[in-house]
This record gives structure tokens, sequence and C-alpha cells, in this order.
């Protein structure tokens, strides 16, 4: 493949990430109302078109409409650079998140991914953890009481839960012996006995994919750890003198990082987009992809249903439980996986 | 030539932002100064293929040191620094350039000697011959069988840092 056929290719792939990646989003929006409102006997959003299909669009022009206000005594770069911050790190993740195997357009031979690093986890990581200075410095930066507390209360949980998230993919690292995410999902492959995957899950990683999913759940301040914007509790949060449409970038930068942390469940635990394959070639090359979808959207879905069903953690729990739970027994699963595979 | 181009776009970062550094009033644009250095040297050890390096930087300095450094600045909420009046001007327009001068006259005869000029910045220079040394599997070869005992040695040492602070910070009941 030529360079330029490299880049018009890259491009595309790009625009239809983010495309793909801000409509997923803006319709969790609307399936997590519908869920939470069912299981609490309610209807949900239902004016806007049928079933409120086009609520997603009506907020996103309600958001772009209000008024936008600066508090007078912000720091006003850092108060513009941290929604930028928040959103730029929650897309760029996507990068190196494959969603299935190499597909042919014409002679154009591609994988389904932005790009293939070796490194590709790492990155993931790296990125995250620089997304916690948009939470930082909107806190600091808009001079407000509420904001400060409630961002630095954010960051600390982001920050202890890194680890515990961090150490709980070492697991799955000594058994695929890759950071490739494409590696990773290609170590998977396979069944035993024709009928059970053999997916990281079932190689003996149950335990680090529990620690995972609960550091996920902190990593993105969801309940039951969404103590940066318990709403009833806090005044909003570390956006709480946010509007407009810097309010919208934190808000999708939330999503956003909700799915790329599903996108990582499914590819490091559940084999990726492992899946029968059938019919003709168009199907062939599109199935895979639809499997991926769908463990996505269990995730997404489990998410949502957690948050109708879980009451919240007390800031002294959440950090406790962090460090005195779910680190030491992530450490106990690395040492215990290389045991395994040092004996084996 | 493409490695060559992103060195000196990201070299010129480097600088500008440890010379920001330097020059803002505020510490919390200093802090955010020194976050950009960080990235742009994860970029560089990155095209000299020490990708693990680069993603270790990342992770460790930009992503958890810095905060810890933006952390306290929040918390003390530390206010535009004072500049101290003295300082001749003459001393600062002649001395700056002359330091840079001076020290890259240095470096320059130091390379020269020590034949390190003729290692080129490109990555392919580098890779030649040897086989990939900076991704992840050869740096844990490296740290685990070549060098486990220093490796050992200095956790060791850094958990005892890290106790030693525990102990510090720990208020007297």
């Amino acid at each position: 493949m030529g360079i330029g056929t490299f880049i018009v290719v890259s491009i595309i792939k790009i625009l239809i990430a983010i495309l793909v990646l801000l409509t997923a989003v803006a319709y969790t929006t609307l399936l997590e109302r519908k869920v939470v409102a069912h299981m609490q006997n309610r209807w949900g959003p239902s004016r806007v078109g049928p079933f409120g299909i086009w609520q997603p669009l009506a907020d996103g022009l309600k958001f772009i409409f209000k008024e936008d206000l600066t508090p007078p005594y912000a720091n006003k770069p850092l108060y513009l650079l941290a929604p930028v911050i928040a959103l730029i790190t929650a897309l760029t993740s996507m990068a190196v998140i494959p969603i299935g195997p190499w597909i042919s357009v014409g002679s154009i031979h591609t994988p389904l991914q932005i790009t293939d690093v070796n490194i590709g986890l790492l990155v993931i990581l790296g990125i995250t953890s620089v997304g916690v200075y948009g939470v930082a410095l909107a806190g600091w930066s808009s001079n407000s009481k509420y904001s400060m507390l409630a961002s630095l209360r954010a960051s600390a949980q982001m920050m202890s839960y890194e680890i515990a998230l961090g150490l709980s993919l070492v697991g799955v690292l000594i058994l695929s012996g890759s950071f490739s995410l494409r590696d990773i999902v290609d170590a998977q492959a396979g069944t035993w006995l024709g009928f059970i995957p053999k997916w990281n899950l079932f190689k003996g990683q149950v335990v680090a994919f529990f620690i995972y999913i609960m550091a996920a759940y902190a990593e993105t301040n969801r309940i039951p750890f969404d103590l940066a914007e318990a709403e009833s509790e806090l005044v909003a949060g570390y956006h709480t003198e946010y509007s407009s449409m810097k309010f919208a970038m934190f808000f999708m930068a939330e999503y956003a990082n909700m799915f790329t942390v599903a996108c990582l469940a499914s590819l490091l635990f559940l084999g990726g987009w492992s899946g029968p394959v059938f019919g003709p070639p168009i199907v062939q090359s599109l199935l895979p992809v639809f499997w991926f979808a769908l463990r996505v959207f269990a995730f997404i879905f489990i998410y949502i249903w957690v948050r109708g069903t879980l009451p919240r953690f007390r800031y002294d729990q959440l950090m406790a439980f962090g460090w005195k739970f779910l680190l030491p027994l992530a450490i106990a699963n690395i040492v215990v996986t290389s045991l395994v595979v040092a004996l084996k | 030539m493409l490695h060559l181009v992103l060195f000196f776009i990201f070299a010129a970062v480097c600088v500008g932002g440890a010379v920001n550094l330097l020059a803002q009033k505020h510490p919390i644009n200093s802090a955010l100064s020194l976050i950009v250095v960080m990235g742009s040297l994860a970029v560089i050890y990155l095209l000299l293929g020490a990708e693990f390096v680069a993603a270790v930087q990342i992770i460790v300095y930009a992503g958890a040191v810095m905060v810890l450094f933006v952390f306290v600045i929040m918390l003390l909420n530390a206010g535009v620094e004072e500049r101290t009046p003295h300082g001749s001007r003459v001393a600062m327009m002649l001395g700056v350039p002359g330091l840079i001068v001076g020290l890259g006259l240095g470096i320059w005869v130091v390379t020269r000697i020590t034949g390190l000029d003729k290692i080129g910045i490109g990555g392919p220079a580098i890779m030649n011959g040897t086989e990939a040394f900076g991704n992840p599997q050869a740096v844990g070869r490296l740290l685990f069988r070549d060098y486990l005992l220093p490796f050992e040695v200095t956790s060791v040492l850094i958990l005892i840092a890290i106790m030693g602070a525990v102990v510090l910070a720990r208020r007297e009941e």
C-alpha cells in the first residue's frame, strides 16, 4: 500500500470511528434514560419522535443554544482547556482498539482498526492517565469551592483505581505474551471440546475480570462509584461551573470512556470478535464486527443495569475498597497466574 | 527523513516547554509546561525505538508524578510567584546565550572525543544489525533475566523510600 492510499484509508477510518462513537454515545444516553425509567416503572423520554428516538438530537441542539457562562474569577485558558483535554483523551483511546479482523475492499487490505501498535494496551493506559488532568484542571480553574472539592475527590479516585485496573490486566498479558490488542484477541481463538471458547475469562482470569469491571466503573465515575458527581449529595461535581457545549464535552467524554472500557473488556476477557461466521462473503466479513458490537452493548447494558440497582459508596469505603481489597486481590491474581504459567 | 522531521518538531516543543516552565509566573502553568516537556520526551523515545520506555514515560511521569505536582499546587492554592528585583539585565542578556553556547560547545567536544556523534538520531540507524531492543519483550528479558539482581535491589530501595515517606508523613498520636 502506497503512502497516499495509506493516508486516505486512515483518514476514512478515523472519520468513521469518530462518527460511530459519537452516535453511539448520543444514543447510549437515550438507552440509559429508557432502561432506568423502565426499571423504575416510568416511561422515560417519549415526546420527541416515536419512543423518544430523536431525544439525543434535541439534547444536542439544546446544548448548543444554551448560554455559555464563564465564571468571572476563573482561570480562562485552563477553564477552556479542561473539557478539551477530557474529550480528546476519551476519543484518542479508540485509535488502537480493533473492532474486527482484516477486510479487503477492492485491492486494499486493511485491519478494522485505526492503527495496530505493539504497545496498544500501554497506549490506552497512558491516554487514560493523562485524562485525569481534564478533571483536575476543571475543578481548579473554575475557582469554586464545590468544583475544587469534587475534582480532588474525582482525581484521587481515578488515580487509585488506575492501579488496580492496570494490575488486573497483567494476568491477561502473561497469558497472551503481547501488548497488542490484536495479538491478545488472536491468542483467544479456538475452543475446548468444540463448544467452550478459549476466552481469557475461561482461562482462569475470572477474578481479574471482576477486578477490571469494578475498577473500570470507578475509573469512569459511574454508580456505585460516582462520588465525583453524586448529584443528590454534592453540587454536581467538578463541572459545576460549566454550561452549554463545554459541559456537553465532559458528558461525551464520560460516555466515550464507558465505550473504551467496554471494548477493552470484550477484547481482553471475552475473545474480542470471535463467534460463528457463516453465509456469503460480505456477511462473513461483517459478522465479527457484529459479535464484537454485541459484547460491547452487553457491557453498556450492564453499566446501566448496575446504575438502576446499586446504591452509592461512601468515600472512605471507596478508598478502602480500592486499596485494601482490589489491589491485594489483583496482586494475588498475578502471582497465581504466573505460577500456573511457569509450572505448566 | 520522517524521523528527522518529527525529531526536530518535538525537540523544539520540548525545549520550548522547558523555557516556558522557567518563564511562567504561575506555578500551575509551569507544572503544565513540564507535562508538555515529558510528553515530547516520550515522542523522542518512541523515535529512538524505545516504545516501552515511551509508554512508561507517559503513564508514570505525565500521568502520575505530575498529577501529584498539580494536586499540591491546587491544594496549597499557590499564587503568582514574586520576582526578586536584584540581578542585572546585562548579565541576563549576555549570560543566557553565553551559557547556551558554552554548553553546546562542551557537549560537541565530549561527543567528538567519545565517538557518540556517530550515532544518528533516526530510528533505523540504531536499529541496524541488532534485534529490536525497545519493545516490552526485550526490556522484560533484560530486567528479569540479565539484570535481575540490580532490578530487585532497586525495588527494595524504592520500598524503603515509600516506608520512610509514610513514617515521616504520619501524624504523631
